[in-house]
């Protein structure tokens, strides 16, 4: 009995000074920390894709609370899964005003599908368009194009991007894209590109990347950019470049009227979501069919 | 027998070739000359479209030090400078010739006679060696001149011609050494008068006795020069390897080079080269190639000018095979695969081989079984099956610290692999990162 008692007596002075100890330490060295660094990491959605630049959700959060004290701004930052409705959230945790942003998606600027560039060669070699561009210019004659290892579907976190085994190309699901931009940092060709996701999700852009010379591009794809410049004569805003035989269609000044794309010998442009053409006058069929009444 | 002391392995030899006489090619119809056959800067242009040049006329200037002067190697005019899509598959700027004729220029000494003395000194050797656009003609293509001017603070002791050939099928260097030794030796000769040493060594793997019995008697007259017989493992005929298997010392990793051991390794078609420059006054415009595979007509070497197409040196191999699979610029274990045919024979091209398609299917990589055979047998020391997992992970901090810039992309690893993983290639990848990274942060600094 004594012993027991002795045991408890002493365990329990142990406790005791040891629950005393803790406690002054916890308040003597606590390391403070922004109660709004957890506030804004909880508002972000935590996928931790560095999309934003920083390391992971936390990284961006931290960032954002040090800007918001140092400049009073967040001004920059901006979180690309989350979109505008977060960034206004962690604007208001913090707040500031969030900056007006548009909603981004990645587009694929290639269309050298099996059809339009046949392959020339065949590579056996390891299956990584990194593997491919450091060693050939790949299986279609085109050396700027889409190299078809799926890259940029094993970067997308997202599952938003995907090989079309019938046109060998990756295709961006605008459903589940949130803009990361992993698959454009993946991509060794700089292929896929971060777009403005456009009014009613229409967008229009050079679907193609290929800076050789007109007969050079066209031997080697069906669909290239040849660089003849009919689209930037046809421009009214001045929003397309031609730069090293490259047609660029700048989403800033573009405002979708659709003048370039029938221009297009090559059919380079694509007009993303847009309703079909309606069919033009001068091409209507003169004479009409008499139809026939059961 | 020396050889080295790190790794290798023992592809079979297949040296179809072997024996066969120096044929001449004929000229071609257009010859393309590309302005980048050499490591370093790109060659700039000197001819514009629709000058005439004779063969031997300097068409292009080096573009920098570590670069080289590209000389015409058939007469006629200059029909475009363009791009040419190379052996990669990617476009290059080239100048094209259009033949005409075959016209030499007047100060190129064409006989046969054989001259050995070289009353020049060595600065102008240098600059002959230069000025005739010679760079090292078994595969890397480093400019020849800058190899012979050690950086300061080193000094080269000895010159190490390397007449191994371990690559597979290849016969080029073998039948240069059988056709043209006396040439050889002195061109060794002038080389070791031009770097200052006064010591040479011929490196031979022994499956090519004749070739080290020939060189051994003719050497007899330079008590300097001695023949080094080799046991025969790839890849020896690496710089590093065989400096280790000649004079037994080990170059550190970079970015120390063969000299920092006192040693300047020369391939003998470089040697062969800079005799002819130097006392024939022939800037290098021809090469050997060999033509060669299993189901090759006639596996033949040919004398090539540069700029020939490479089709036109198949169809005189007898033709392309029915049952091609794969066409690759160089040997097996180093070579590349061509995209297609048409790709210009450039300084640094030993030999085209044709594989069989039954032969170039790769199998399909299976996991990583730990067997460490990739580390037995790596000559460099390092752990490919390491390098090829980080590379894959993009891991570039880790392969940087495990040397992966040391790698000399042999395909020993690759080759004893039997998990058939395609490691080579995902180190290659790797390493053109990592030298990327190292390049932007000493630009920084």
């Amino acid at each position: 009995m004594n012993l027991i008692l002795v045991a408890l007596i002493s365990l329990g002075a142990i406790g005791l000074v040891s629950a005393i100890v803790l406690f002054a330490a916890s308040k003597k060295f606590a390391v403070y920390v922004d109660p709004r660094i957890a506030e804004v990491a909880a508002a972000l959605p935590q996928a931790n894709c560095g999309g934003c630049g920083y390391p992971g959700c936390s990284g961006f959060a931290t960032a954002c609370v040090t800007a918001c004290d140092s400049t009073k701004s967040i001004e920059g930052k901006f979180c690309p899964v989350g979109g505008q409705a977060v960034m206004e959230k962690v604007a208001s945790i913090l707040g500031l005003q969030a900056a007006p942003s548009e909603p981004k998606v990645a587009v694929v600027r290639c269309n050298g599908s099996c059809e339009n560039a046949p392959r020339k060669v065949k590579y056996d070699g390891a299956m990584s368009c990194k593997v491919v561009h450091a060693t050939c210019g790949g299986e279609t004659g085109c050396s700027y194009g889409c190299l078809g290892c799926g890259d940029c579907v094993a970067a997308c976190q997202f599952d938003a991007i995907k090989m079309n085994p019938v046109t060998g190309l990756p295709e961006v699901d605008e459903d589940k894209c949130t803009s990361c931009g992993a698959c454009v940092k993946a991509c060794p060709r700089k292929i896929i590109e971060l777009r403005p996701k456009g009014k009613n999700n229409r967008r229009m852009y050079v679907q193609c990347v290929n800076k050789d010379k007109g007969a050079v591009a066209r031997k080697a794809c069906t669909v290239s950019c040849i660089g003849c410049g009919k689209c930037v004569k046809v421009c009214p805003f001045e929003a397309i470049t031609l730069e090293n035989n490259l047609a660029y269609i700048n989403p800033d000044k573009c405002r979708l009227c659709r003048k370039c794309e029938p221009e297009c010998p090559q059919n380079a442009i694509i007009a993303m979501n847009f309703p079909p053409r309606k069919p033009k006058a001068e091409n209507k069929p003169d004479i009409i069919a008499p139809v026939v009444e059961a | 027998m020396k050889t080295f002391r790190i790794g290798g392995i023992h592809p079979s030899e297949y040296k179809l070739s072997a024996g066969k006489a120096i044929e001449i090619l004929a000229l071609p119809k257009q010859a393309v000359f590309p302005l980048s056959q050499h490591i370093g800067a790109p060659a700039v242009p000197c001819v514009a479209k629709g000058d005439v040049v004779k063969v031997g006329t300097k068409i292009a200037e080096p573009g920098g030090f570590v670069s080289a002067a590209i000389f015409s190697s058939v007469s006629g005019k200059v029909s475009k400078i363009d791009n040419v899509v190379d052996a990669t598959g990617y476009p290059k700027p080239a100048i094209f010739i259009d033949v005409d004729g075959d016209e030499w220029e007047e100060s190129i000494d064409r006989s046969e006679t054989l001259v050995k003395e070289c009353k020049l000194t060595p600065e102008e050797i240098v600059t002959k060696i230069k000025e005739a656009g010679i760079v090292g003609m078994g595969g890397a293509s480093f400019p020849t001149h800058v190899k012979l001017c050690p950086p300061p603070g080193t000094k080269a002791e000895c010159i190490i011609v390397n007449a191994v050939e371990c690559e597979p099928y290849l016969t080029a260097d073998h039948c240069l050494m059988m056709e043209k030794s006396d040439q050889i030796l002195v061109g060794l000769a002038i080389m070791m008068k031009a770097a200052k040493v006064n010591r040479g060594y011929i490196g031979i793997e022994n499956n090519k006795p004749d070739a080290i019995k020939l060189l051994t008697e003719k050497a007899k007259e330079y008590p300097d020069i001695e023949i080094v017989p080799l046991k025969v493992k790839y890849p020896q005929g690496g710089e590093k390897q065989l400096i280790d298997a000649v004079v037994h010392r080990q170059v550190p990793a970079p970015p120390a080079i063969p000299v920092n051991v006192g040693a300047i390794v020369q391939n003998v078609a470089t040697v062969y080269a800079v005799y002819e420059a130097v006392q024939k006054n022939k800037p290098l415009f021809e090469r050997i190639v060999t033509v060669t595979g299993k189901s090759v007509k006639k596996p033949s070497n040919f004398l090539a000018r540069l700029g020939t197409p490479m089709s036109q040196l198949i169809d005189a191999a007898g033709g392309l095979p029915e049952d091609t699979g794969k066409i690759i610029g160089g040997g097996p274990m180093m070579g590349k695969a061509l995209t297609h045919t048409d790709v210009p024979i450039y300084k640094g091209n030993n030999g085209i081989l044709i594989i069989r398609e039954k032969e170039a299917v790769r199998t399909t990589p299976q996991p990583c079984i730990r067997c460490a055979k990739c580390v037995s047998v790596c000559p460099m020391g390092l752990e490919p099956y390491l390098l090829a997992t980080c590379s894959k992970l993009h891991d570039w901090e880790k392969v940087e610290a495990e040397d992966i810039t040391s790698c000399i992309e042999c395909g020993s690893c690759q080759f004893t692999c039997p998990s058939h993983r395609p490691l080579l290639d995902m180190i290659r990848m790797g390493k053109t990162t990592v030298m990327g990274i190292i390049r932007t942060r000493n630009a920084k600094k």
